[in-house]
């Protein structure tokens, strides 16, 4: 298979690749080897370590240790970003719809409100809602994660908007719709589609960001971790954090695949379309950005 | 803020009222709660509203070895909890008639104010500059800050050696701003939790943590081979149970009940099975009635 | 408002080190995120299936999962850090340079496969196809999403305030506890510092992204 930067690769040069690949193999085994004797060395996999998940120490019951994980940690994890996702894109929608409204009074401020809360740091608006506004650690956490991300989705709706062809609003004026209606039925509905991988993606940082509230105090899935190592002792806090790391790994890699089988699904179904489109602006059409640059 | 706070007032006034539409006889309890009733106080009273309700919100630590630490089967323990127990007991509510809140250091003052709990027990230290917005009842226990170090640490005898050296502590904490008050050239390294400064004073990354005796000693009594205490207690902390400012009669009934539990045993007994497994058992300080 | 005039030397001291521990970071992690990159559209398969693995591991963990391991889990398994800061430093890098290799991953898929086959087949080498005609292409698209990144960090940098980093949003934290009745000014002025560091770059980045798009 060629590619920008090699060739397809004759017998040679495959031989060439197959020992780098069994060399470099072997030194991530190696590095990997590495990893797994310090962790031995450090007493890691001794299996009363482990005890915690199956026959805890200090009298208590495994069961609870799970619970307090799952259902309470994972529970409070899960409850915020329930909340704050529908909460974050209902008012990005309109801000999107703001900001390119041709009014001013209506553009401006809703500019302004997006470029404000795309640049501060979301724990800090976290702290501000604990300590300003005087909202409950849950109150606060959706509060953060709200303002920030509903001008996240406002920027990607609004990129989805714009990137549409401009001959499906004029259609829609031909045909005597109003601007609402254009913007409702027509313009919306296919941004919100074009966009939908994306808005998976953001989704995935809303969650991974809803572990902010561990630093302001809410009782969230790290928060069971650190709590379950101060009353356990120290010793167990490499399987606590062993589990809670993999409970978030597992789903943010869920919703990733999903927004990657979306993008996949999307650009097969629309793909002629997109083409077209493209054709029709000058080939200014851009794809859909990737936002998902952190917390 | 104003009306939202009116919200909340609303809200908790209403659900009192339900809870106390259908509140059902108690048969299986725990504890022991006092036989009283809501009629036994005045009405209108916090006691009355609380009684009434049969349950009380407690604010504690959940992260404090012997005074509130919360395991993973639900409720917190320590000694903390066992006065707010006390506490609830004489307003006739049993031990599952109360919800524990995690309070922390930066957020108790705003959850009394905004009454998301009725009262504060959590090594909470009774000083001018939160007396401004809450009142306090007690003291029920009298700490003071000191200093756990290393156990090999030689150079860290008092306070005045801190210059220069990097000290572990909770923001929003007594500790945090006495440090920065009467000892500037300590470097500060601020967590979220004590427990936190646990790890990094053991691998070095910082060299001493400063706060109540008590906190410490539980850290010491579970780790003894590694961390030990150093000099003397260089303030004094009054532990107090906070409660909404201006709430006169409440704050008059709580005192009432410690002095009660001072004279009937049930300090004493309080503090033995919790903080008193590690720690002696000190004399109950004077409540102080301002 | 006097909390935040009384205190214009800590707001410049954490100004300082939100600045520094972002510098500091972006330099790491654009290294590391480069290597990674070359790891991925290596022909080796092993150091691709190592940087597929990376980029996604990193990129579902939470920062302050990052963070909570390097200072409270690493120690457990021998590995220590010297200060806080080192700890942050590490934490930074390590997340950043997972979307860093994408940028530049995607940078240089960008490039048409037309262009390289052409520099070959005017007998150009690797090298030189790689100097002269795929990373300067490459560079013009990898700049603003680049930019984006380093404005997320920024911004990240704020978390490390929650374990033990007096950089501006500890800074906050620390002035909003001691002036309770300022909470509101203070707080917005430690926004205005990070706002004074994020809104230019976006500008910046829309500037050049626009530079771009003319310049196909």
């Amino acid at each position: 298979m060629s590619s920008v930067l090699y060739d397809t690769p004759g017998p040679r040069a495959r031989r060439r690749e197959r020992i780098g690949s069994v060399i470099g193999g072997l030194a991530l085994l190696a590095l990997l080897g590495f990893g797994a004797w310090q962790l031995q060395k450090n007493g890691i996999f001794e299996a009363e370590r482990w005890s915690i998940y199956f026959d805890p120490p200090k009298n208590q019951e495994a069961a609870d240790v799970w619970n307090f994980l799952l259902v309470e940690g994972l529970g409070a994890t899960l409850r915020a970003a329930a909340i704050a996702a529908p909460l974050a894109l209902a008012l990005g929608l309109i801000l999107a719809v703001g900001r390119i409204t041709p009014q001013r009074w209506i553009s401006w401020p809703s500019i302004f409100v997006i470029e404000i809360f795309r640049g501060l740091p979301v724990v800090l608006m976290m702290l501000f809602g604990v300590l300003a506004l005087n909202l409950s650690f849950l109150e606060a956490v959706v509060f953060g994660l709200v303002v920030y991300n509903m001008a996240i989705f406002a920027e990607i709706l609004r990129a989805g908007i714009v990137s549409l062809p401009a001959g499906q609003a004029e259609a829609a004026y031909a045909v005597g719709l109003t601007r609402t209606q254009t913007l409702l039925s027509i313009l919306l509905p296919q941004a919100v589609r074009r966009m939908l991988p994306s808005l998976v993606s953001q989704l995935v940082v809303l969650l991974k960001d809803s572990s902010l509230g561990f630093i302001i105090g809410y009782a969230e899935l790290l928060r069971s971790v650190q709590n379950l190592r101060d009353f356990f002792g120290i010793r167990y806090v490499v399987p606590l954090f062993a589990v809670g790391a993999a409970i978030y790994i597992i789903i943010n890699l869920t919703l990733s695949r999903l927004a990657v089988y979306l993008e996949r699904r999307g650009s097969a179904k629309t793909a002629g379309g997109v083409a077209a489109a493209k054709e029709a602006v000058g080939g200014q059409v851009q794809g859909p950005d990737d936002r998902s640059t952190g917390a | 803020m104003r009306t939202k706070r009116f919200i909340f007032a609303a809200v908790a006034a209403s659900t009192a009222l339900a809870l106390a539409a259908c509140g059902d006889d108690d048969d299986d309890t725990t504890t022991e709660p006092e036989d009283v009733e809501a009629g036994d106080f005045e009405e209108g009273t916090t006691m009355a509203e609380l009684a009434d309700a049969g349950s009380i919100t407690i604010g504690t630590k959940f992260d404090q070895p012997l005074f509130g630490l919360r395991g993973p089967s639900g409720d917190p323990e320590g000694f903390d909890v066992e006065i707010g127990k006390i506490i609830a007991s004489k307003l006739g509510i049993d031990e599952d008639g109360i919800e524990w809140v995690e309070t922390q250091s930066a957020n108790r003052e705003p959850y009394i104010e905004d009454g998301r709990v009725d009262i504060v027990v959590a090594t909470y230290t009774i000083n001018d500059e939160r007396k401004e917005v809450v009142d306090f009842a007690g003291p029920y226990y009298e700490a003071g800050q000191m200093i756990m170090v290393r156990a090999d640490e030689e150079e860290i005898e008092s306070p005045d050696d801190l210059a220069g050296k990097s000290v572990c502590t909770v923001e929003g904490s007594t500790p945090a701003q006495n440090m920065r008050d009467n000892y500037p050239d300590a470097n500060l390294e601020l967590f979220g939790a004590y427990s936190d400064c646990l790890e990094p004073l053991r691998q070095g990354q910082v060299d001493a943590l400063t706060t109540d005796n008590v906190i410490l000693a539980g850290y010491v009594s579970e780790s003894p081979d590694d961390f030990k205490l150093v000099g003397e207690q260089f303030t004094e902390e009054p532990y107090g149970i906070g409660l909404a400012k201006g709430d006169d009669e409440f704050r008059d009934f709580i005192n009432d009940v410690l002095e009660e539990s001072y004279d009937d045993g049930s300090w004493v007994e309080a503090w033995e099975s919790t903080a008193g497994e590690v720690l002696e058992t000190p004399e109950p300080p004077e409540v102080d009635r301002y | 408002m006097d909390a935040i005039f009384s205190n214009l030397d800590l707001y410049w001291q954490g100004f300082r080190m939100t600045l520094w521990l972002t510098l500091a970071s972006a330099a790491t992690a654009l290294v590391l995120g480069t290597i990674l990159a070359a790891f991925r559209v290596s022909p080796v398969a092993s150091l691709r299936w190592f940087g597929t693995v990376y980029v996604e591991l990193v990129r579902n963990t939470p920062l302050t999962i990052v963070f909570f391991f390097f200072i409270f889990v690493a120690p457990q398994v021998g590995i220590r850090t010297p200060s806080f800061f080192v700890s942050a430093w590490v934490a930074l890098s390590i997340y950043t340079a997972a979307f860093v290799c994408e940028a530049v991953r995607s940078g240089i898929n960008s490039v048409g496969v037309g262009q390289a086959e052409a520099a070959r087949a005017i007998g150009l080498t690797f090298t030189q196809t790689l100097q002269l005609i795929v990373l300067p292409q490459a560079f013009r698209t990898v700049v603003p999403p680049l930019i984006n990144i380093f404005i997320a960090l920024t911004k990240n940098t704020s978390v490390a305030g929650g374990f033990a980093v007096t950089e501006l949003f500890a800074i906050g934290r620390r002035l909003a506890n001691s002036n309770p009745a300022d909470v509101i000014p203070v707080l917005i002025g430690i926004g205005v510092c990070y706002l004074i560091l994020t809104i230019p770059s976006g500008i910046l980045a829309s500037w050049v992204e626009r530079k771009v798009v003319f310049a196909r």
